[in-house]
């Protein structure tokens, strides 16, 4: 246009590398009993790698079944003092571990992202600060209780067992820790064997906050430690954050017996696009729906159902989008999509994108490198996809999206509620009657209108169906953890 | 209206076009402008980028204060931006009010930067179409290489589209200079009184349509002046006008982008928006005055490892 035209130039981003420097890491962990780090009984340790670059981080303490009993035992004998403690003075340590949360910010997410593999953007910008105001909201609750739907009198329940998975390491961590604490409980948590460090190095922050010994006890370990500790006779709450099959197992490991138990498993959430969507932002609500988190994300819209007559445009500008992100390094600042989790959940991606070709989907990926070393997975997107295909029903857990079409709101609904699992949707639509219609007939734990994967402490979060029961967020979250008292 | 540029035609064509628009998403389009803000530039992108941004200037004066003088003076650090490092690259062009436009062009010379002058009543556009016409032929007779007009943001908020369409036309066929060329014409849609970004993406539509060779967010008067967000808009609504029309329109946020870091994050939208084609001064431009002086003073800092203060870069 210019009379002198210029011709462009590209602007290569350099890299940004995080500095690791803020962490310490020790050569190897103990489990945090009692309010000190112990060694285990047996003395048997496994390793957690940042599957980045497959360089051991850290060796870590397998708890045994006589490691859980000692960690039980400390909440028990905790209980006691934390139960009977007046609510503000609870409130009072939580507040300061929000607070210490806040203020090591940069040390959590760094570790975050070497241990899990998420890019620092978001464990900066998203989980850690989630976290702080996940304890900063229970903090407020803690002198409240009776106002969180458990009755007038409401009581703690005791020891809460909790299994958390890799996916959100800390931020799991607190959704499962401030409102037990604030409710009265103790608790026992086991991290997910790939990523326990940022629940160690909150431990660390339990004993700086001087919070009083056993109220929060960290026990690590694989499969069996998490069983040994769901089945603990003397845990009165269970709480478990994974997939639906250990979810079923942990239902049977309870069944019977007065404990309470809540889970959240795994979904496969119809992200909803009508034709007079607002396009720009319903592209980034597809791409943050599915590729926030390399898509390790249970409420991942990984299903996307697009209306028929806008499937090309949204097609090819989803495309376009996709080509612009940065897959690499976690502690770039600029990455977009980082590492897979692990080899195993890489394997497993890998398989069910393999059945997506034999079922005859399309496979598109933008162009990308991926590193030599670490686990890596491009952005994926399947079209020519059906509710006939196993890429449309089972939980792929990765960075893989589905795309289907619908031609009328009745047949999105029916798509949408068409799967064993129910735990989040997302409806994009200019028309505010048509969301409220939508949400409505949506049988799912939560759906977002016109944004994705968004979380507040104050909103209730959980599943239908096989994503599981009970939910985490908000009063109903704090109710998970109460009990009526006698009404005086 | 008479047939735009891009042969859409007729005035129902127009309108029905602008109706079709897909809606914005408020929250949507600031969390993605916020997100592209945090982009992190550094070493050799930061040069890059410095330099780039140094030559998508329109360094400008549009003050009832205006002299000869100062235009002069203008020029001449448009010409040297940098008079202690000649590989500094020189801005895109000088902004001024019409009357200065002739000292400007004979204070640049030769020099490949450009006379853009702001025609059409700038700011409020509350003028007859007559005296906007005559206020861009004056101009355009000067020497002005670029006119950034105002659109009637009076009668688009009153839902006369199509005047709003004709004025933009009618001061399109005013930068004819006769041998075929033309000024090109920046169509300032003064987004801080459209209020929503609904509006901002019908006006710069219609702009788009009646002809225009840039879409500008501001006047620099008005506040808010530019946006990250407004701009990231713009910049989505020329790629998919691209796309629909073929024909390429560039953008220029205006008013309030006073620091390196802040045009950075304009560059960094750009880059991820519309794309390479608009990483050049050809498709993209600052309407910036103070801006300039910090580009400068972050280019020194690579060549001298440190700030050097205000005083290490000229005033004009």
């Amino acid at each position: 246009m210019a009379d002198h035209a210029v011709p462009p130039t590209p602007l290569e981003y350099a890299p940004a590398p995080e500095s690791r420097s803020i962490v310490d890491l020790e050569p190897s962990y103990g489990l945090f009993i009692d309010g000190a780090f112990t060694e285990g009984t047996d003395g048997g340790t496994f390793k957690t790698v940042n599957p980045a670059t497959e360089e051991v981080l850290a060796e870590v303490t397998e708890a045994t079944p006589a490691d859980v009993d000692l960690a039980v035992a400390a909440a028990r004998r905790a209980f006691r003092g934390w139960s009977r403690m007046p609510g503000r003075e609870r409130a009072k340590y939580l507040y300061r571990i929000a607070r210490i949360i806040a203020e090591r910010s940069r040390e959590l997410a760094v570790l975050e992202s070497l241990d899990n593999g998420k890019p620092i953007k978001e464990s900066r910008d998203v989980d850690v600060p989630l976290v702080s105001q996940w304890f900063f909201y229970y903090a407020g609750w803690a002198d409240k209780l009776s106002y969180a739907g458990a009755g007038s009198n409401p009581r703690p329940l005791g020891v809460a067992a909790q299994v958390i998975p890799w996916n959100f390491p800390l931020l799991m961590l607190s959704w499962k820790i401030a409102p037990a604490l604030a409710a009265g409980n103790t608790v026992v948590l086991k991290p997910a064997e790939t990523t326990p460090l940022t629940a160690l190095l909150f431990a660390e922050i339990c004993q700086q906050a001087d919070l009083p010994p056993g109220v929060v006890n960290i026990v690590t370990g694989a499969g069996d430690t998490g069983q040994a500790l769901v089945s603990h006779p003397d845990v009165d709450k269970v709480a478990f954050t994974g997939s639906t099959d250990v979810g079923r197992s942990i239902a049977r490991a309870v069944a019977g017996t007065e404990k309470r138990l809540t889970l959240e498993l795994g979904g496969k959430a119809a992200n909803i696009v009508f034709d007079d969507a607002p396009m720009d932002q319903a592209i980034e609500g597809i791409v943050s729906g599915i590729f926030f988190n390399q898509g390790h994300v249970c409420c991942a819209g990984s299903r996307l159902l697009v209306q028929e007559n806008v499937f090309d445009e949204v097609m090819e500008r989803l495309k376009r989008r996709m080509a612009t992100l940065r897959v690499g390094d976690p502690l770039d600042k600029n990455t977009d999509i980082g590492a897979i989790n692990s080899r195993e959940q890489l394997q497993r991606i890998t398989e069910l994108a393999e059945v997506g070709d034999a079922e005859g989907a399309e496979r598109w990926s933008p162009p990308c490198e991926l590193p030599s070393s670490g686990f890596w997975y491009a952005p994926t997107v399947f079209t020519g996809v059906t509710q006939a295909h196993r890429i449309a029903r089972e939980e792929i857990f990765g960075p893989v999206l589905s795309v289907l079409t619908f031609r009328t709101p009745d047949e999105a609904v029916a798509k949408a509620n068409n799967t064993p699992y129910g735990l989040s949707a997302g409806v994009w639509t200019e028309k505010g009657s048509r969301i409220l219609a939508m949400a409505d007939r949506l049988r799912a734990g939560v759906v977002w209108a016109n944004t994705f994967n968004k979380f507040d402490p104050a909103s209730p979060f959980g599943g239908y169906k096989e994503s599981g029961y009970g939910r985490e967020g908000g009063k109903q979250g704090l109710a998970a953890y109460l009990q009526e008292g006698e009404t005086t | 209206m008479t047939t735009t540029t891009t042969g859409l035609g007729s005035a129902a064509d127009v309108l029905a076009v602008l109706r079709d628009l897909p809606g914005v998403d408020q929250v949507g389009l600031e969390a993605r402008a916020a997100a592209l803000s945090t982009r992190s530039i550094k070493k050799g992108a930061k040069r890059t980028a410095i330099d780039l941004a140094i030559s998508m200037v329109d360094l400008t004066t549009l003050e009832g204060a205006d002299t000869p003088g100062k235009v002069r003076s203008l020029a001449a650090k448009a010409l040297r931006p940098d008079p202690s490092d000649p590989t500094c690259p020189q801005v895109a062009a000088v902004c001024v009010y019409p009357d200065l436009v002739a000292t400007a062009r004979a204070a640049l010379g030769a020099a490949p930067v450009g006379v853009a002058s702001v025609a059409t009543a700038f700011p409020s556009g509350r003028a007859p179409l007559d005296v906007k016409i005559t206020d861009t032929e004056y101009a355009v007779a000067a020497g002005a290489s670029e006119i950034d007009m105002v659109i009637d943001r009076g009668a688009f908020l009153a839902g006369d589209l199509l005047k709003v369409a004709e004025e933009i036309v009618a001061v399109r066929a005013a930068c004819e200079r006769g041998d075929g060329t033309h000024a090109h014409l920046k169509v300032i849609l003064e987004t801080g009184e459209l209020a929503t970004y609904d509006a901002v993406r019908r006006a710069s539509w219609l702009a788009m349509l009646a002809g225009a060779d840039f879409i500008k967010t501001s006047t620099g008067k008005v506040s808010p002046a530019a946006t990250l967000p407004v701009t990231l808009l713009m910049l989505e609504a020329v790629r998919d006008y691209r796309d629909a029309t073929g024909r390429q329109v560039g953008v220029k946020p205006a008013g309030g982008i006073r620091t390196t870091k802040d045009a950075i994050k304009y560059l960094v939208t750009v880059n991820e928006t519309a794309g390479l084609d608009w990483m050049t001064p050809t498709w993209f431009r600052f309407g910036a005055s103070s801006l300039l002086n910090d580009l400068l003073m972050q280019r020194q800092k690579f060549e001298t490892g440190r700030y050097s203060g205000p005083d290490y870069v000229t005033i004009d």
